[in-house]
C-alpha cells in the first residue's frame, strides 16, 4: 500500500460554499485527476476528479461494491458491522453476478411506466402538505412540512411500511448518515432498524398481498422458490433509507436554489416542461450522495491512463466530476436550459440509482405545486445562516424556515 | 441508423425511455429495455438515439 505521505489530500473535503463543491476539487483534478487521498478509516484510496474516469470505473467489470470487505474504502471511522450474519446488504453492496439477479427481481417495481402511475397519489401527499403548510404559522420549516414527509409517505406506501413509524426510521437513519456520531451510536441506530424491518418482513411473510412491494417481492420468492428473508431485509433497509434521505434534501435544495435565481424560477412557471431539466441541473450542481461512487479493485486496471492495483480503493467523486469543465462548460453556473443528462448524481454503470425515475417524478410534481400554490414562498433567514448537512454522508439541509 | 440493445448489459434504469418514449420502452417484470422502433429516422429522433446510447448507464445500447 502506497505511503500516507504521498496522498494529496484526506477525505472528506468540506464544501466552502454551499453551492458549490469543495474548491479543492479542481486543483486535484488539474494537477492530478487520479491521486492517492487519505481515508478517516486509517485507509488510503485513489481518488477519481475527472467525469470520464468516473464513468470508466464505475463501468468497469474490475470495481467491486462489497462493502464487508476490507479493501472497500470507507467515508467514515469505522465500518458499521452486523454481528448477525443474516442481515445481508442489498444491491448497493452486492457485485454481478449475484447483483444482477437480485436488480432484476425489483427493478420491474421502478420502471418509468411504474412511476407514472403514482403521479395522482403523489399529487394528493404533495396538495395535503401545502393545505396543511398554508393553514399553518408563518414561518414554517420546509424540512418538515414538506421535504421529508413527501418523499417518505411515498416510500412507506411502496413497500408497505406503516408511515405512523417515521419518526423511529428517520431518527436511525439520519444518526446513521451523521459522519459525527460515534461508531457505537451508529452501530445502535443500524441495530434498531434492521431488528425493526425484520420483524415487519417477518409479519409479512405470514399475510403477504400484492398490495405493496415487500408483498409482491413474497409472493414472487415463493413461486421461484427460494424464498431468502435476509435479501428482504435488506432490500427493505436499502430502500427505505435511500427513498426518503435523498429526494428530501434535494427538495430543499431546489427550492433554495430556485428561489436565489428567480431569473431560472420565472423559466418553469412559464413553461412546466422545463422543470425536469431543472431537475437534472440541480441534481449535477449538488450530487448529494458523492460516496455511493466508491469501489475497490478486483484486478490490475488501468484508468485514464493510472495503474490501479487489485485491492486498491477508489473513490469516483462523482461531484467532481459533475463539476468537471470537460463535461459541462462554466460548470459552476446553474443553468436549467445546459443539458444537464449525463451527470453522473445518481452513479453510472450496473448500480445507477434504481430509485431516480421516482425521485424526478417527486421533485417535479413538488417544484411545480410548490411555485404554483405559494407564489410568494421565500426563504425567512439570510441564505448563509441555512443550516447546511456539511456533516452528513448525503448532503442537504437540516432546517429551511420559509415564510410567504 | 440502427439502434442495436443488449438486454444482457441492460441495468433497467429508464433512462432511455425518459430520452425518448417512442424509440424505447422497459420489460414489465424485469425493467430491460424494450425497442420500439430499432430505425428512427429524422434529426430529432436520431439525435436522441444518439443520447440514450450516451446517457445509458449499463452501456447497454449502440449504434450501427
Ligand atoms: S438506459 Fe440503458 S440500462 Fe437503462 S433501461 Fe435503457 S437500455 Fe437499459
Amino acid at each position: 500500500m502506497t505511503d500516507v505521505e504521498e496522498t494529496t489530500a484526506t477525505l472528506p473535503l468540506a464544501r466552502k460554499c454551499p453551492f458549490s463543491p469543495p474548491p479543492e476539487y479542481e486543483t486535484l483534478r488539474e494537477e492530478s485527476p487520479i491521486s492517492r487521498v487519505g481515508l478517516p478509516s486509517g485507509q488510503t484510496a485513489w481518488a477519481l476528479t475527472r467525469l470520464e474516469d468516473i464513468r470508466e470505473m464505475l463501468s468497469s467489470p474490475h470495481f467491486s461494491s462489497d462493502r464487508r470487505n476490507p479493501s472497500f474504502p470507507l467515508l467514515v471511522a469505522r465500518p458499521v458491522r452486523s454481528e448477525d450474519d443474516s442481515f445481508r446488504p442489498s444491491l448497493i453492496g452486492m457485485d454481478p453476478p449475484e447483483h444482477s439477479q437480485a436488480r432484476r427481481d425489483v427493478v420491474g417495481e421502478f420502471t418509468v411506466k411504474r412511476m407514472k402511475a403514482l403521479q395522482p397519489r403523489i399529487q394528493q401527499i404533495v396538495d395535503e402538505h401545502i393545505d396543511a403548510l398554508l393553514a399553518g404559522p408563518k414561518p414554517a420549516d420546509l424540512v418538515q412540512a414538506l421535504s421529508l414527509p413527501v418523499p417518505s409517505l411515498v416510500i412507506c406506501e411502496l413497500l408497505g411500511v406503516p408511515y405512523a413509524d417515521h419518526d423511529f426510521f428517520q431518527s436511525c437513519s439520519s444518526r446513521m448518515l451523521n459522519r459525527e456520531v460515534s461508531p457505537e451510536e451508529r452501530q445502535t441506530a443500524f441495530e434498531g432498524l434492521r431488528n425493526y424491518l425484520d420483524d415487519l418482513v417477518t409479519k409479512k411473510e405470514a399475510n403477504a398481498t400484492e398490495d405493496d412491494l415487500l408483498g409482491r417481492q413474497i409472493l414472487k420468492q415463493r413461486e421461484s422458490g427460494e424464498a431468502d428473508h435476509g435479501e428482504l431485509v435488506g432490500l427493505a433497509f436499502l430502500l427505505l433509507i435511500a427513498g426518503h434521505e435523498t429526494t428530501a434534501n434535494m427538495i430543499s435544495l431546489g427550492t433554495v436554489t430556485l428561489l436565489e435565481n428567480p431569473d431560472q424560477l420565472a423559466k418553469i412557471k412559464a413553461d412546466p416542461d422545463k422543470t425536469l431539466a431543472a431537475i437534472e441541473e440541480l441534481l449535477r450542481v449538488f450530487t448529494i450522495a458523492e460516496s455511493a461512487t466508491s469501489r475497490f479493485a478486483t484486478a490490475d486496471v488501468e484508468i485514464g491512463g493510472t495503474l490501479i492495483r487489485a485491492g486498491e480503493g477508489v473513490i469516483g467523486l462523482s461531484n467532481a466530476g459533475n463539476h468537471d469543465p470537460a463535461g459541462f462548460e462554466n460548470p459552476d453556473t446553474f443553468d436549467i436550459e445546459r443539458g444537464a443528462r449525463h451527470h453522473v448524481a445518481f452513479g453510472f454503470g450496473v448500480h445507477q440509482c434504481l430509485g431516480q425515475n421516482l425521485a424526478r417524478l417527486e421533485l417535479q410534481i413538488v417544484f411545480d405545486t410548490l411555485f404554483r400554490r405559494v407564489p410568494g414562498i421565500r426563504i425567512a433567514v439570510p441564505v448563509d445562516e441555512l443550516p447546511f448537512k456539511h456533516d452528513s454522508t448525503i448532503y442537504g439541509l437540516h432546517a429551511l424556515p420559509v415564510t410567504w | 441508423m440502427k439502434i442495436i440493445a443488449d438486454t444482457g448489459k441492460c441495468v433497467g434504469a429508464g433512462q432511455c425511455v425518459l430520452t425518448d418514449p417512442d424509440l424505447f420502452d422497459q420489460n414489465e417484470d424485469d425493467g430491460t429495455v424494450l425497442l420500439l422502433n430499432a430505425e428512427p429516422e429524422g434529426e430529432e429522433a436520431e439525435e436522441n438515439a444518439r443520447t440514450a446510447v450516451h446517457i445509458c448507464p449499463g452501456q447497454a445500447l449502440s449504434l450501427a
